[in-house]
């Protein structure tokens, strides 16, 4: 029956019907979004309703997350913190959650698809994990005004990176590096486009595993998940094919997420009422996103993203600086 | 990079796809557990520990004051009080966030007995830091 509503919606709408109603999604959820921060005073809308909103939200977040290619958490994070009454401590943990929950769904089918490679991830993860922990152990100790601060400032950086980052299919690396060759990163995998298998190799490992250190601190810092930057550093850097990196990112991601997420956990920041609509309706969303990718123009989604992410970005930003409460 | 036309070679290693089962199977059964004690909650077939309809009072202070109003545990002492639905839902948090654990310990045995020393020394690390994490015993002091 789903099948037959998206081979209808591909018939009769074509990709630019697709994008209208993509559009005119996220503009409810735009309004919604204001409509909740601005017009309702907390105590006005029961539990149930925030729940819902939460889930409703975290739904089209899902939509527009797989066809632009950046993980649920860095979606969720500056939204939801920007446009529900929840304390950003709570969101965060909720947000690592959401991006652990989508790189669990996706990790066990890229694996077994060999576009997500155990001997790439695990040398790279072990360190993101232990910085995402101080990430984590950090952002919980500052004060939260703070927080909003910096995630503003990191989000605006975000953008930057996505407007501004190219990929590239099948990097060019001459040789591998000495740590990569100890380490064992190297490999094949199925390109099943090109009905081939392509060996793939890496180079610039130690500046590689500097900046997941980095990227695993603000994983955990912000609670965003980091598939924003892993892709960029596995892909451009350090020169894995961009179908392997993607793939890899998100197990890097099941191990790093998962380490900041007992943190939080342990500290008494996840709240299910938050943390559970949010996975369930970005894994939903992400499904129907997954499915609506033959109709999407990626380019399309991905400007609309960056613009939500910026506006996202700047009412973080201000919300720290106490201008817009 | 090289290529090859071959399409029957088998590129997934032992270790790769032992992982890949265990995550699968950790990652739905966390969702279902998910999924299961949080109806219990919200249906009110658990009592909660800060009723539903008290929630948007609090949900909005820091972390520490929201523990400190609600006398909620920290740590792993949610594990007493199971029977309270906003507790029984932190399972199948805990058991997605355990997920990793169960695929780590379950290749540790093949790099072991292939004497890959250097991906024995990773895996022990990862399970390391994922136990630490896991333990309680790094606390944020705000």
């Amino acid at each position: 029956m789903l099948n037959m509503f998206f081979q209808r919606l591909q018939s009769a709408g074509g990709v630019l019907k697709a994008n209208s109603i993509l559009l005119f999604l996220s503009l409810i959820l735009f309004a919604a979004g204001a409509y909740a921060a601005d017009a309702l005073p907390v105590s006005t809308l029961p539990w149930w309703g925030w729940a819902l909103a939460l889930f409703v939200t975290c739904f089209f977040l899902g939509i527009v997350a797989v066809p632009s290619g950046v993980g649920g958490g860095v979606l969720f994070v500056p939204i939801v913190g920007g446009f529900f009454p929840f304390h950003l401590d709570f969101v965060r943990g909720a947000g690592l959650l959401v991006a652990l929950a989508s790189s669990l769904a996706a990790g066990p089918s890229l694996m077994r698809a060999g576009l997500a490679d155990l001997r790439l991830a695990l040398p790279l993860a072990v360190l993101a994990s232990a910085s995402a922990i101080a990430g984590a152990l950090v952002g919980l100790a500052i004060p939260s005004s703070v927080v909003q601060i910096a995630l503003g400032l990191t989000i605006l950086g975000i953008v930057i990176l996505m407007a501004t980052a190219k990929k590239s299919e099948f990097p060019i690396v001459p040789a591998a590096d000495k740590l990569s060759v100890a380490l064992s990163m190297h490999g094949y995998f199925r390109d099943t486009a090109q009905g081939k298998n392509i060996a793939w190799k890496v180079h610039r490992t130690p500046l590689g595993i500097f900046l997941f250190v980095l990227i695993g601190f603000i994983g955990g810092l912000f609670g965003v998940g980091a598939g924003w930057a892993n892709l960029p550093v596995l892909n451009l850097l350090m020169g894995a094919p961009i179908k392997l990196a993607a793939g890899t990112s998100g197990l890097i991601l099941t191990l790093a997420s998962s380490s900041a997420t007992w943190v939080y956990l342990n500290e008494g920041s996840v709240l299910a009422i938050i943390a559970v609509p949010s996975v369930i309706g970005m894994m939903l969303g992400a499904m129907i996103g997954a499915r609506l990718l033959h109709v999407l123009k990626a380019s399309v989604v991905r400007k609309m993203v960056i613009t939500l992410l910026l506006f996202a970005g700047i009412r973080a930003l201000l919300k720290g600086l106490g201008v817009w409460p | 990079m090289s290529d090859q036309n071959d399409d029957a070679v088998n590129l997934l290693s032992d270790e790769q796809q032992r992982y890949a089962t265990w995550l699968n199977w950790g990652a739905r059964s966390g969702l279902l557990m998910l999924i299961i004690t949080f109806i219990a909650y919200v249906a009110g077939w658990l009592p909660a520990h800060v009723p539903l309809d008290q929630l948007p009072t609090v949900w909005g202070l820091p972390v520490d004051e929201y523990l400190k109003k609600t006398g909620a545990p920290t740590g792993w002492s949610w594990l007493k009080d199971l029977g309270q639905g906003d507790f029984a839902s932190l399972i199948g948090i805990a058991w997605l966030s355990a997920s990793s654990l169960f695929c780590l310990f379950a290749v540790l045995p093949i790099y072991l007995k292939r004497r890959d020393w250097v991906f024995v020394v990773l895996c022990i690390s990862a399970l390391a830091v994922q136990l630490l994490a896991a333990s309680g015993l790094l606390v944020a002091g705000k």
